[in-house]
Parts: C-alpha cells; structure tokens; sequence
C-alpha cells in the first residue's frame, strides 16, 4: 500500500506539526552521517549546501565540468512567491489554489500547501545570499505576472532569473565545499543505487573523465536529477539531461509517478530542419505582451507584415475571450497544434504560429512614452521607435537570442512559435518526507512527481526545487536519520557494492561489445518521433499502443546494432549518451503504457477520447483522481499502484477559460 | 606598475617643461639656469634617486610581468586572437617599454653622464653653471641617425603611454564611468603632446630653430 | 532569412587525452544549412566520423542556448567564434561562406588543462569561487527580503557582474591567461550589494591570491577579455576589484 505520509490536521497546520514532532539528530551525531546527492540544480545544489550547513557529511555529484552548469541555469521567466508586497491580495492560500487548480486537481493538497508555505523563505534566503532580483526605484523588490494567476507574485532577475537562483545556490555549496562538509564530484554519473538490507546505501558512479567505476557509501541517497524531456529528442531540456539515475532508482524499486505528464511550453522557437539538436524556449512572460496569430488563408504565402489586420486569425483571444492571449500553457499549446493541423500554419515548415509585438509595441509602450514625454499626435513611426526602447528594457535577451538562432529580427517581424517539450510533472513517486518507495532514497525537484499535478504553472519550478533542497529535505531526512545514527559507514566491499559494480560493468561491457551500424543518436531521433507523434500534444488509444510496440522493436535493435566508438576506460561521450538513451527507450514504453491507462484529459495529458464538444479537455475525476504509481516487475512489465487524491480544500471544478 | 608608472609619468611632465625652455631663444641661458637648478640644489638630488630607483622598479616589475604572463600559455594558439579585442599596443607594452629601455640607455649616456661624470663645459653667463644647451647641440647638430633614434624612442614612448596612461588609473581602481572618460581623454592627449614635445627638441636642433 | 547550404573545410585540434600529444586533423563536411549552430555542425560531422568507424570529436556543451557556460571553442583566432556576445552553442553558421576554412582549438592556458580534443579542465574556476566567491549565510530564517532595499542602480551593476556564466572565454581570450574578469565580476557582485558588505575585504583578498595559485596570468588591461565575453561583463568590475583589493591590502590588520 502506497503511504503518502501526510500528517494529521487542518491543512495549513500539517506542516508545521511535522516540524514540531519529526526526529532530529544531534549535531555530534551528524558529523557521522553522509549523504549522497546526485544533481547539482535548484534542489541539488540547495539541498547539498543546506546539509552541509547543517553538518552532515555529503557527497554530491554532477556530470557536467562544474555544478553551475545544471539545467535550471536556463530557467528564464521567475520564481513565484507568496509574498503580497504588490498587496494585491495574494497569500500562501491563493498561491496554494492556483497550483492545485492549474495542476487540473492532480497534485496532493498537503504537499501543496507546504510549498507555498515555504514560498517566502525562500526569497528571504534568496536575498541573503546575494541573488540581484530586480528591484524598483525605491529599492524595494519587484514583481511581474505569470500565466494562470491573478496577482503579481513573479520574483525576477531579468530574463536570468534560473541562473541567479542556481548561482546563489552553487555559491553556498562551493561554500561548503571550502569548508570541507560537502565534496563534489563533478564529471561523474550515478549508474546505480546500492540497497543493502532494504535502504539505499549508497551508489555506483563512473568518473567521465577516466572511465573508472566508483563506489560511493551514503546513508542516504538523494536524486536530484532533473527531468525527463530529453525522451522526446527536441525539447528545451540540456543536451545532457536524462532520466539515468531516476530510472536505475525505478528499476531498484522506487515507483515512477505519472510518467506521462508531460509539459509542452506554447512558445518556442521551432524546428528548422533535421539536423536540429534541441529547441529553444522564448519566455511564457513575452504573451503579457505578444499577440498570438496565423492568417485566415490557408498556406498564405504573403510575409505577415504585407498580411492586413481583417485577413488575420487572433484565435486564443478567438477562442479564450476571458484570459485571451495568457491561457495556460496547456491550453495555448492545443491551440497551436490545432491551427497548424488544420492547414493554417506559417514559415517554411508550416509548423509555426506568429507571436506578434507590433500592436503592444505601438498602442501600449509607444504611446505611454509619448505620453510622457509630452508628444501630442505622435506618427507610427515615433511611436514604433519609443516602443521598442521599453521592450528593449523588458526583454532584450530574449529578442538577441530569438534574432542569433533564426536571423530574423522580431522588433520588426512578428517571432515564429511553436509548442515544444519543458517540463515532466511526473517523476519518481515520493512521500510528504520526499522518500521514494525505497527507504533512504529520496527524489527531489523536478525528479519527484509531487507538486504539480498534470500542469506546472509558470515560474513553480524553481521554487519547488529550492523549497524542496533549502526548507524541506533538511527537516524530513533528519526524521529517517535519527534512527541510523548507529550505523556505520559500510565498506564498499561489501557485497552489495560488488553485484552492483559488476552490473553496471557488464552492461558497460553489453554495450560496447555490440559493435552494430547505426549510431546512439539515429535511436534517440526515432524515439523521440515515436514519443512526439503518439505521446506528445494529444495521445489515443490506437496510437499509444503502436507506440509501446515500436518502442519495443527499438529497444531490440538498439541493443544488437548500436555503434559506439572509442574505448570504456577513456572520456567517451558517446558511450555516456548511449547509456542515457538507452534509459530513455525504457521509459518511453513506461509513458505510453501510463497515456494508454489514463483514459481521460488533465493538464498537459489530452486525451483524444477525452474532449468537450469544443474540443477541450475533459476530466474524469470519478475514475482518474489518482496518481498513478508504477512498479517495475522486470522487462516490459509494470503493475499499477493508485495514489487516492483528497481535496479536502481545493474542490474540483472543470477548468474553464472562455 | 601603475604607482612607478604613475610616478614616472609626472617625472615627465617635470622633464619636458624644463626642457622646453631650450625654445626660449635666449642661446640656451634660461634651459642651463633651469638644469643648474635641478642639478645643484639639494632636493631634486634627493628625487632623481628616487627617479632611478622608480625607473629601475618599473623596469624590473614589468619583466617580470611579462615573462611571468608568457608563462602562462605553454601552448599558444595556432590562429592568434590578434587585434580581435585589443589594440597592438596594449599588448606590446613589454616590446616598447624594452625599447625606451634601450633608447634610455642612449640618453643617460648623451647627457646624465657628462653632467654627473665626465663633466661639461661652462656656461658663457656663469661660469659656475654648466653648458648643457651646447652638449645638445653637439649630440643633434649634423647627427641625423642619433635625431631619428630619439624620435623613434619618442614614438615608442607615445604608444607606451597611449595604453599604460588610462591602465595605470584602472589599476588604481577607477571605476566612475565619468572619470574614466576623462582620465582616457586627458591621456591621449598626453601621449601624443609630450612625446611630440619631446621629438621636436632633437629636430629642432638638428633643423637649427634654436 | 535566405537559407543557403556550404562546403566547410575545418581543422580541429585532435589530442587522446591529458597526457598525449595533440595536433589538428583536417576535416570536409558537406551541405552544411545555414540555418544550423555551430554545434549541430559538429554534430553532423562527429556522425560521420561515427558511421567511418572512427572517433568522434569531444567537446564540452550542454543548455546549447548560451547561459551554461559549457561550450567553449576558439575558433579562427577568436573564443566563441567571429559573433560579438555569443557563445559558441548560439553561433550559427549564417556566419560563414560556402569555401570557408575554419580553425577550431580548445582554451589554451596552463590552469584550463586539455582533457581531450576540445575539452579542457575548469575546475580551477570552482576553487576560486570557494575562496570567497559567496556571503556567509546558512539557510535558515534570515530577515524579510523586503528590509535589505538596494539601490536599484547597484542592483542592476550586481546583476550585470552576476550574468558571468564562467565559460573561460577572458582567460582564452586574454594574452597573460588572467581570470580578472571572472573573479571582478564575482567580487562586484557581492561587493555592490550590501548583503556582501561584511566580507568584501577578505573576499577581494582570497579570491586573487587563489587565482595566482591555480596558474593564472596578472591582468595588463588589454581589453581582450570584454570583447569577447559573451554576457559582456564590464572591464569597469576589473578596476573595482583593483579598488577593492587594494583597500583590503591597506585596511587588513593580518599581517
């Protein structure tokens, strides 16, 4: 049976009885435990530093060159918190709300409530450590908005604000690493979890750099390793991001949580050709101010500045006259996806819709510019040219970058946008205490599947991974380490160390010893076409189940016909790579057969079969109020377990946005 | 660097005002009453060793610099960077300071040694004074390769200011944007007048203006 | 944007690994869009190298949208390539001509050792960061953000010194292999903010004296470092350093 462990009481009292009756373990004490973390991003990194800081002894591991690079560096648009400085009615209820509601009612309440609890101290912390957030004139911090909420709670540094946030989280470990409580093991990749007498002992890492397998004892493992984006091929995800670590935790007996909530961000840059590598995000903040559009013709082939205002289609605010252009990011994804099916696409390869600046670049920044600078009857012109030094101000990054990678220029021409993969609300399933189903193994950030429900909304992601690393794992794993506090470190020849090198070794071996055709990466683009084409933007049935047969055939060609260069003992990308997508293939019959069980639309899951008259998305809160736990049982074989979800607070309503 | 730098600058500054009284047309009277001064009373004295001891200082410090950054890069590039980013000159500092270097040696040699050493002859309005106006005139008159390598070690010092003017007040921690302008501006200038000034001494002599 | 296809001739530094000797190999690719990154270039190339049964090229990438700081090749002559505030994964290769011959080495400094082919060891910078590059502060309950306020003109100079994503491009770049820039721009940061007020004198002090120790060269203000860096930091954080070491110089009372 599933324990999701949440304590007793009213809602926004649970956690702060937890804090006042967990276990502690006493500073001497916590000098004799070590921890490993694996992942070096928002909650990694937060996490290893806050356990440092506390006095355990941890260890943490990254596979890039230096912590500071992890993937939540690339986060753009903010950090929500609960903080009503706009004093616009905000508070830690409506943050909690809005999470619940935008998770279409598929996230625990408990664990909710908490994050938005904790929302606050994290900017405190925040602001401590040095992270420049942007701030008005008077000194004061200042906030912007975000999709699907109705107040001003967007903490922000720019277009940065993923990589302050790291920065200041990777300057308190590198902190801590000085002062010798944590050690980092950059370069390296956990290939194992080590479980001896039914707790995580510890792992198996190999050192990029020389080749060598390492084995690392911890009294606790915490993964804090990102998402799973990358299964598709093209998302926003790092090149390097992968599933590795959370998969080997799955197949040692952690559950994998609602594997196929899947976010597919609205705005990106799209597709240019086939050799594309990875997609880029433009930040959900520029709908504030960018019209959504496609021309009323089909396969126009005029240029949309020669396109008149009557021959264009505006089809969210069309569509969505309440929320217009800022529906969420699901909503405003289908959207897309409709138009370009149905024939009205732009650009080269059709797949693409116009986000246009021009009227709010005019109407909305030129003319209260010219308002204040006293200009009467400005003409376009004056107008165009003060307009763009304020979105210059607002988002100049953002417009550089979109300009270096297409080579067009979107203070002229509106941006081309497509859908792309973000986000995985699913991960491994974890507890209120953030432990997986294997005792000592916990999943943090972006890794678990807690918080978020079927639709993450914007700028949540940053903050869950630093509530989960500053505020929560310090308290909840002191809980599980009090009773351990006469263990030993336990030598790494033990023998649970020795099966689980010499698995990884010979899978090393496995791998190498195929000598096939066809290169790691010719898999990962077909996986990732699978995935897109049947487990992308809307999934059914039919499509789901072809989808677990191709994943299977693939798996079998992988594993007699890849080729992978090079040698094991050496620094050998390839031989990486190969063990990432080969974890990837794994998990993609796992998020078909999750598609396939959930037989209704929530969030960013659609269900074909599932759909209003009008074609959205429609919620089966009598058979699907679960989240779904899946056990692995061996090759292609998964039992169910159901997570009954209470709301107690939040009641279920259909989501609407018209 | 920029303290000795610094130091040396002003001892420019000190250095061509006097010099420039050669220009006063007076057959070199008021340019010996000036060098007299320098050389007789006590407090310049006490300077001119702290004027070697900076030369000496900036001299060892910036080989030192330069052969410790070299070391820096066993393996240099096979495509140089080259004026990608920075000025020649600001890379050269080390080649033109090697070359005023030489140029100095020169000069102590020209004038600092018979003043000090081998002696001059006496000034025609004081016999107490010496002539160091006619020593001028006996290095530059008639000696076009001495005239041109003065001029050249002018020009080096002219590109060796250009960059090391502005560097030595960044060195120094200047960071106002309003200052740095003014700093940047008020050192080109003086790379280019004083090495300018100091050039047109040799010409002039060798050109018989004065 | 008009799309054309190239012919590339390339030169890559090829070297095993630490120890072994290096040296470029030369490579033809072909039908090269010109809609494609830098990288994507070498992606098309190391598939060939895979497919001719030899070994593709390493080197260093991961957010390939210009803010990890992990990409980090010197190409013809210049780091992250011929584009002005870019990085090497945000290059495209609009940037070149069908013909074009390009050269491409790692950094070259004694601190960013080679580890293979392009890849080289950065990890020098990590240890600078851990001599003072942070402010003191556990996680915890520290005061309401709101009573810290901060002059929004510093705020966005600390900013501005934050966006460093230490690539290495200044010492790559620079003639003396100095990371000025990089430990300028940390110091800045913390030292514009009044949350790193209290430790700026050893923080200045610590940083630099643990850059000399890794191997770096002494900064001579040629300005390479800022016109190539692709988050442009200011060399203006340089002289603030020098202001802000020389104080703590004078100001320290340990000997």
């Amino acid at each position: 049976m599933l324990d999701s462990k949440i304590p007793a009481g009213p809602l926004e009292e649970k956690w702060t009885y937890y804090k006042g009756h967990c276990k502690l373990v006493n500073p001497a004490n916590k000098r004799k435990l070590e921890i490993i973390v694996v992942g070096t991003g928002l909650a990694g990194a937060s996490a290893a530093a806050s356990l440092g800081e506390l006095g355990y002894k941890v260890k943490a591991f990254c596979f890039q060159d230096s912590p500071r690079r992890a993937h939540s560096i690339a986060a753009q648009g903010g950090i929500n918190a609960a903080k009503n400085y706009q004093n616009d009615g905000d508070s830690v209820f409506r943050l909690f709300y809005d999470t619940i509601k935008g998770g279409d009612y598929r996230a625990r309440e408990g664990n909710v409530h908490r994050l938005a609890e904790v929302s606050v101290n994290i900017i405190d912390q925040c602001v401590a450590q040095g992270v420049p957030f942007a701030r008005e004139y008077g000194g004061l911090l200042n906030n912007r908005s975000f999709g699907g909420t109705q107040v001003k709670r967007t903490f922000y540094a720019a277009g940065q604000t993923g990589q302050q946030l790291l920065i200041g989280a990777y300057q308190a470990l590198e902190r801590q690493e000085a002062l010798g409580n944590v050690q980092v093991y950059s370069r390296h990749e956990m290939l194992e979890v080590v479980i001896i007498d039914g707790k995580a002992r510890g792992i198996i890492a190999r050192n990029l750099v020389t080749g060598k397998l390492e084995r690392h004892f911890g009294h606790a493992v915490l993964l804090c390793s990102g998402g799973y984006g990358n299964v598709f091929y093209l998302s926003t995800n790092a090149m390097g991001s992968n599933v590795t670590a959370a998969w080997k935790a799955h197949k040692q007996g952690a559950y994998f949580g609602n594997p196929c909530f899947t976010q597919i961000h609205p705005t990106c840059i799209p597709v240019s050709g086939d050799h594309q590598s990875k997609l880029t995000l433009m930040s959900e903040s520029l709908r504030n101010d960018g019209r959504i559009w496609v021309p009323k013709q089909k396969n126009d082939p005029r240029k949309p500045n020669d396109i008149p205002e009557e021959e264009r289609d505006y089809y969210l605010e069309r569509r969505y006259p309440a929320f217009g252009n800022l529906v969420p990011r699901d909503v405003a994804s289908r959207a897309a996806k409709e138009r370009c099916d149905a024939g009205y696409g732009v650009g080269t390869t059709k797949q693409a819709v116009y986000l246009d600046f021009r009227f709010n670049l005019i109407n909305k920044y030129g003319r209260a510019e010219a308002n204040k600078l006293g200009i009467h009857n400005p003409d376009e012109a004056t107008l165009v040219r003060l307009g763009k030094e304020v979105v210059k101000e607002e988002y100049g990054n953002l417009f550089d970058m979109y300009e270096k990678i297409t080579g067009e220029n979107p203070y002229e021409v509106p941006m081309r946008i497509y859908p792309a993969v973000h986000y995985t609300m699913g991960g491994l399933w974890v507890d209120y205490e953030l432990m997986t189903t294997v005792k000592g193994l916990y999943a943090l950030g972006e890794a678990n599947f807690s918080d978020h429900g079927a639709n993450r909304l914007g700028a949540s992601a940053l903050m869950q991974g630093l509530a989960d690393g500053y505020f929560v794992i310090p308290y909840t794993i002191g809980n599980y380490l009090a009773d351990d506090i006469a263990t030993k470190p336990i030598p790494t020849n033990h023998e649970a160390f020795e099966a689980a090198e010499k698995a990884v070794s010979d899978r090393i071996n496995t791998l190498m010893s195929i000598k096939g055709k066809q290169s790691v990466e010719s898999f990962h683009k077909r996986l990732g076409k699978i995935m897109w084409e049947k487990c992308g933007m809307a999934r059914n049935a039919q499509g789901l189940q072809e989808a677990i047969q191709e994943i299977r055939a693939l798996r079998k060609e992988f594993w007699s016909d890849v080729r992978i260069p090079g040698e094991i003992a050496e620094m050998n990308p390839e031989l990486d790579k190969a063990g990432r997508v080969a974890d990837f293939i794994e998990l993609g019959e796992l998020m078909c057969l999750d598609a396939l069980n959930r037989n209704e639309s929530c969030g960013g899951h659609f269900r074909e079969e599932s759909q209003t008259e009008e074609g959205e998305a429609k919620r089966d809160d009598s058979q699907y109020m679960y989240a779904a736990a899946w056990e692995f049982k061996g090759e292609s074989n998964w039992e169910l377990h159901k997570e009954n979800l209470e709301f107690e607070v939040a009641k279920p309503t259909q989501r609407s946005y018209k | 660097m920029s303290l000795t730098g610094i130091f040396l600058i002003l001892f420019l500054i000190v250095h061509v005002g006097l010099n420039a009284c050669i220009w006063a047309n007076d057959g070199g009277e008021m340019f010996n009453k000036a060098a007299h001064f320098m050389g007789a009373n006590v407090v310049p004295r006490i300077l001119e060793i702290g004027l070697f001891a900076g030369f000496l200082l900036h001299i060892i410090q910036g080989f030192a610099l330069e052969f410790q950054n070299r070391a820096k890069r066993k393996q240099g590039y096979a495509v140089a960077m080259g004026n990608k980013g920075s000025k020649w000159y600001s890379r050269s500092m080390g080649l033109l300071g090697t070359l005023i270097l030489l140029f100095l040696i020169m000069h102590i040699a020209h004038f600092w040694v018979p003043s000090r050493i081998t002696g001059l002859p006496e000034a025609a309005y004081n016999p107490n004074h010496h002539d160091l106006f006619s020593e001028m005139v006996k290095v530059f008159e008639g000696n076009l390769l001495v005239v041109i390598l003065y001029v050249l070690g002018c020009i080096s010092l002219a590109w060796h200011l250009l960059h090391g003017f502005q560097s030595a007040f960044r060195t120094l921690g200047l960071t106002n944007h309003k200052y740095i302008g003014m700093i940047s501006a008020l050192g080109t200038g003086f790379s280019i007048i004083v090495p300018l000034a100091f050039a047109m001494m040799p010409i002039s002599f060798y050109a018989g203006w004065v | 944007m008009e799309h054309y296809t190239m012919n590339l001739t390339l030169k890559v530094w090829r070297q095993k690994n630490a120890t072994s000797q290096g040296s470029f190999e030369t490579y033809q690719v072909r039908n090269i869009s010109s809609e494609m990154s830098f990288l994507e270039m070498f992606d098309v190339l190391n598939e060939e190298l895979i497919h001719e049964g030899k070994e593709p090229i390493a080197f260093d990438h991961d957010c390939r949208e210009g803010i990890c700081g992990m990409c980090s090749m010197y190409i013809n002559g210049r780091p992250h390539g011929p584009w002005e505030a870019n990085t090497t994964c945000q290059l495209h290769m609009r940037a070149f001509k069908d013909g074009d011959t390009i050269v491409v080495e790692p950094w070259r400094a004694n601190a960013f050792p080679v580890i293979k082919d392009l890849t080289v060891d950065r990890s020098a910078f990590d240890r600078i960061i851990q001599a003072g590059g942070y402010i003191s502060v556990n996680t915890g309950s520290p005061v309401d953000a709101n009573a810290i306020p901060v002059e929004k003109e510093k705020a966005d100079m600390a900013f501005a010194a934050a966006a460093c994503i230490g690539c290495g491009a200044c010492v790559a770049a620079c003639k003396n292999s100095s990371a000025l820039l990089f430990v300028s721009a940390k110091v800045s940061h913390l030292a514009l903010l009044p949350q790193g007020a209290p430790e700026r004198r050893t923080r200045a002090l610590n940083m630099v004296a643990q850059m000399d120790k890794e191997g770096f060269g002494s900064c001579t203000n040629t300005g390479a470092c800022e016109a190539v860096c692709p988050k442009e930091i200011s060399i203006t954080n340089i002289a603030r350093l020098n202001s802000e070491f020389t104080l703590a110089g004078l100001l320290s009372s340990n000997k």
